[in-house]
């Protein structure tokens, strides 16, 4: 195995920014290839060795991760383009130089770490919670079919990495478009038998600003996720529901 | 006294639940964490939360729970508490099934149970094979739900450097750095929960996430807080190995009827599923015929490495064996496996629906902790409480698979309410201790910081991170022998000489995680020590503690909790007897019935 990496080298470029207000440029590193390295690895291996292709000393860099494994959500960047994460970027399947840059839709906080607070807010406005009554005990919780079970369980899995925001072209600084992830929130609380009494409350917190009528079904969200997840149809059924409720919700009260 | 105020550090499963008492009880609560909570630790638990609800009706009880508990953690833990985890637990699952969890169901609409290790009923709980993620986001969104009702302030992206305690000895608050703008601050508390979790990043690689350094146990260790059987870390039986990572493959994968199995003949270059089945060696089959492949980590753990070196018989004469779930029918996978069906095809390339799936045992999960009393998560500081992985009180010797997440819910559930009583009880609070208590914090804190951006040694903190955690591997896990743990703790003290001349390769104030990931290394470095001396004392094999030398259980010498003190940077070791008042200590055997 060592022989057959020796001299071997893997081709990495960073786009860095020391801090909010600088300007961005691009460092270009060269590591030693060993099977099965992904991206999280090229980083740590420019943090124990921080020095350029052309032999600069320079800082390690910095940039969001945890669980490595996919269910965590940090470590989403642009790698050669593309919004994915970056624990799950096997180098071996990527085309050399790999150009590793962060989101674009959020702020930037240094290098490849962005702030995606934004995200966190927005599923405070929509209400992404059941309004328990308190935590004592109220015996079982409703019945659920396996079936909503089914439907219900793929949308819980939203790790909300920010995929879905950076790809679509109605997330910008003008309109404030939520995003798909949210709204696939929405989607997931009104199916639930006790989230289902306050689907109104979330419905027209999901309209207005920002809201579900922003959407202009680019459908590249749904491509971008990398948990799977139906986003267009989400996005399709809370767009149904909520311009029902506009049209005919005075007639229920 | 006026209104109360109560820090939780860590936004963890546990940390979350003791935020949503306190928040409840109407007290306000800040929450601090390294990474936004959602993105905590507890997202990777898998498999499922266990409570004797015989929902099979298999005549499983609370009893059985309980005895399941304290036998594979061979009597170790205190037991008055433990009992009182599995009387609870079928009310935990009630809860987090009103909070929205999309747990698995069966065709009534009720909640599915599935098999788990060390037990012979269905009663694990469980949401596909993500069910930490899918409980953690449960607690978040109740959480987030008080944040936005004003109850609850996050303070997101701040790590915890000490505690800030007084001169007669009570803890009056915390100090924090952010990890943007690197700015130390203290802040006043009256009391405050610890949830940080695991010590996943001592042994280099494990199937931790990267936060789960031990580093703020480790620090309050060092202000004076003990530390419980750190000799005791779980040591999970199938992970994929990974140079980044060790990643988890579930017991779950078992419990659903996966097999563990190597080639019969060594050097079988043979490609998995053309190798006949009488050819095949279901090792734990075989030597736990009642158990099977479902008994307990660290027992399934030492039966691998047997395979490995001592019989030869890893696959291809390397250090993995196959964990086999291709004859259990694909949308049963689908269905309840998928989540880490997934990780494996994405960092392998190989659909384990079709091929047996490699593995290997990993550092998994640690036992000891803070020590805590047995009444109310209190650790021995006033106004520190202490709950989840990062305590010590529900697991004795081994965890069994799924009393994880129903301890952290536990605990963080007693330690809310506990800290608001200890709060409101106090004649002066926290706002009236002397300024002076938080300025010296501060500065001792920024002076730390100072110090590691100026050195100018040529010691990079990645490096002997990497080092400490080969040494804590390779003597420090699975077995255990004297001479060599005298010899790794030789070598965490040369790390430590070498950890003082660390040259930072960055020295800016804004956003450096290599600052901050050497005030967390300082730390390991001490709790290394804890776990390694604990093992080098405990002259007895329980539970996940192996030593050849000692193969046996010495209830009479070692039937108690290992209490680690800090004396001015030297750690002395204690022996405090355990609590058996309810279920007599008896030989812990899988082979047979117990």
């Amino acid at each position: 195995m060592a022989e057959a990496a020796a001299g071997k080298k893997v081709i990495v470029k960073v786009k860095r920014q020391a801090t909010p207000k600088e300007a961005a440029h691009w460092e270009e590193f060269a590591l030693n290839w060993r099977p099965s390295m992904n991206v999280i690895i090229c980083l740590r291996d420019i943090a124990e060795n921080p020095v350029t292709s052309d032999g600069k000393p320079t800082t390690p860099i910095t940039y969001d991760s945890n669980c490595l494994e996919e269910i965590c959500g940090s470590c989403a960047m642009l790698i050669n383009g593309r919004a994915r994460m970056a624990c799950s970027a096997l180098v071996d399947s990527l085309e050399q130089p790999i150009r590793i840059e962060p989101l674009t839709k959020f702020p930037v906080v240094r290098d490849l770490s962005v702030d995606r607070q934004f995200m966190f807010e927005s599923l405070k406005r929509v209400k992404a919670w059941i309004p328990i009554d308190g935590t004592y005990d109220l015996g079982e919780g409703p019945r659920m079919s396996p079936e909503v079970q089914e439907k219900g369980y793929p949308l819980s899995n939203c790790i909300t990495c920010g995929n879905c925001l950076e790809v679509c072209p109605q997330v910008n600084d003008h309109n404030g478009f939520m995003g798909a992830a949210i709204f696939s929130q929405v989607r997931l609380f009104n199916m639930h038998p006790t989230g289902k009494m306050h689907a109104a409350e979330r419905l027209k917190a999901a309209m207005g600003h920002g809201g579900i009528e922003d959407c202009a079904n680019a459908q590249n969200c749904v491509k971008a996720c990398p948990k799977g997840i139906p986003l267009t149809e989400s996005l399709a059924e809370v767009n149904r529901e909520a311009w029902r409720q506009a049209l005919f919700g005075w007639l229920v009260g | 006294m006026k209104q109360p105020k109560i820090i939780v550090v860590g936004g963890g499963l546990a940390g979350l639940m003791a935020t949503i008492r306190v928040a409840e009880s109407g007290v306000p609560v800040e929450l601090f964490s390294i990474v936004p909570v959602k993105r905590s630790h507890s997202v990777c638990a898998q498999g499922g939360i266990n409570a004797a609800k015989n929902q099979k009706g298999e005549g499983d009880s609370i009893a059985k729970h309980f005895d399941d508990t304290i036998f594979g953690g061979d009597f170790l833990a205190n037991q008055t508490l433990v009992g009182r985890m599995c009387e609870a637990a079928p009310g935990i699952i009630d809860l987090l099934d009103r909070m929205g969890v999309m747990f698995n169901r069966t065709p009534e609409g009720l909640l599915d149970y599935r098999r788990f290790g060390g037990t012979l009923y269905h009663r694990t709980a469980f949401a596909g094979a993500t069910t930490g993620q899918q409980l953690l986001y449960a607690l978040d969104e109740q959480v987030r739900r008080h944040e936005s009702e004003g109850r609850v302030k996050k303070y997101e992206g701040w790590t915890f450097l000490s505690a800030v305690i007084d001169d007669g000895g009570v803890c009056r608050g915390i100090c924090s750095m952010n990890l943007h703008s690197m700015e130390v601050q203290t802040f006043v508390a009256d009391a405050v929960i610890f949830c940080t979790g695991g010590i996943g990043a001592i042994f280099g690689r494990s199937t931790n996430s990267v936060v789960c350094t031990g580093s703020a146990q480790s620090a309050l260790f060092q202000q004076g807080v003990d530390y419980a059987n750190g000799e005791f870390i779980q040591v999970h039986p199938t992970a994929i190995p990974g140079e980044d990572k060790l990643r988890l493959m579930s017991e779950s994968a078992r419990g659903e009827g996966g097999r563990v199995w190597v080639p019969k003949t060594p050097g079988d270059k043979r490609a998995a599923r053309s190798i006949p089945e009488a050819e095949r060696f279901y090792f734990l089959e075989e030597w736990y015929p009642k158990y099977g492949n479902l008994v307990p980590r660290d027992i399934a753990t030492r039966a691998i490495h047997r395979i490995v070196y001592e019989e030869k018989l890893g696959i291809d004469g390397q250090a993995a064996v196959y964990l086999d779930v291709t004859h259990i029918p694909v949308e049963t996978l689908n269905h309840k496996l998928e989540g880490i069906l997934e990780i494996y095809e994405k960092f392998i390339g190989v659909d384990p629906r079709k091929e047996p799936m490699k593995v290997f045992p990993a550092m998994h999960y640690t036992m000891g902790g803070m020590w805590v009393n047995a009444e109310d998560q209190g650790t021995n500081i006033p106004g520190i409480y202490a709950a989840g992985e990062c305590e010590y009180q529900y697991h004795g010797a081994n965890r069994l698979g799924a009393n994880s997440l129903v301890s952290c819910i536990f605990g963080g559930g007693i330690a809310g309410p506990a800290a608001v009583k200890y709060a409101k009880s106090l004649t002066t609070g926290a706002a009236a201790a002397p300024s002076m208590v938080f300025e010296r914090e501060r500065q001792r804190q920024e002076e730390m910081n100072q110090a590691l951006l100026s050195g100018t040694g040529g010691e990079n903190p990645i490096t002997i991170w990497k080092e400490l955690g080969e040494i804590m591997t390779e003597h420090v896990t699975v077995t255990r022998i004297n001479k060599n743990l005298e010899l790794a703790y030789g070598k965490i003290g040369e790390l430590t000489q070498r950890y003082k001349k660390i040259n930072l390769s960055d020295r800016t104030k804004w956003s450096n995680q290599t600052l901050n990931f050497a005030r967390e290394l300082g730390n390991m470095l001490v709790l290394a020590r804890v776990v390694t001396m604990g093992a080098y004392q405990r002259n007895e094999s329980r539970g996940a503690h192996y030593k050849p030398e000692f193969p046996e259980r010495d209830d009479y010498n070692f039937l108690k909790t290992t209490r680690a003190k800090w004396l001015n940077g030297d750690i002395q070791l204690t022996y405090e007897t355990v609590d058996t008042s309810h279920i007599a200590p008896r030989a812990r055997r899988y082979d047979a019935a117990k």
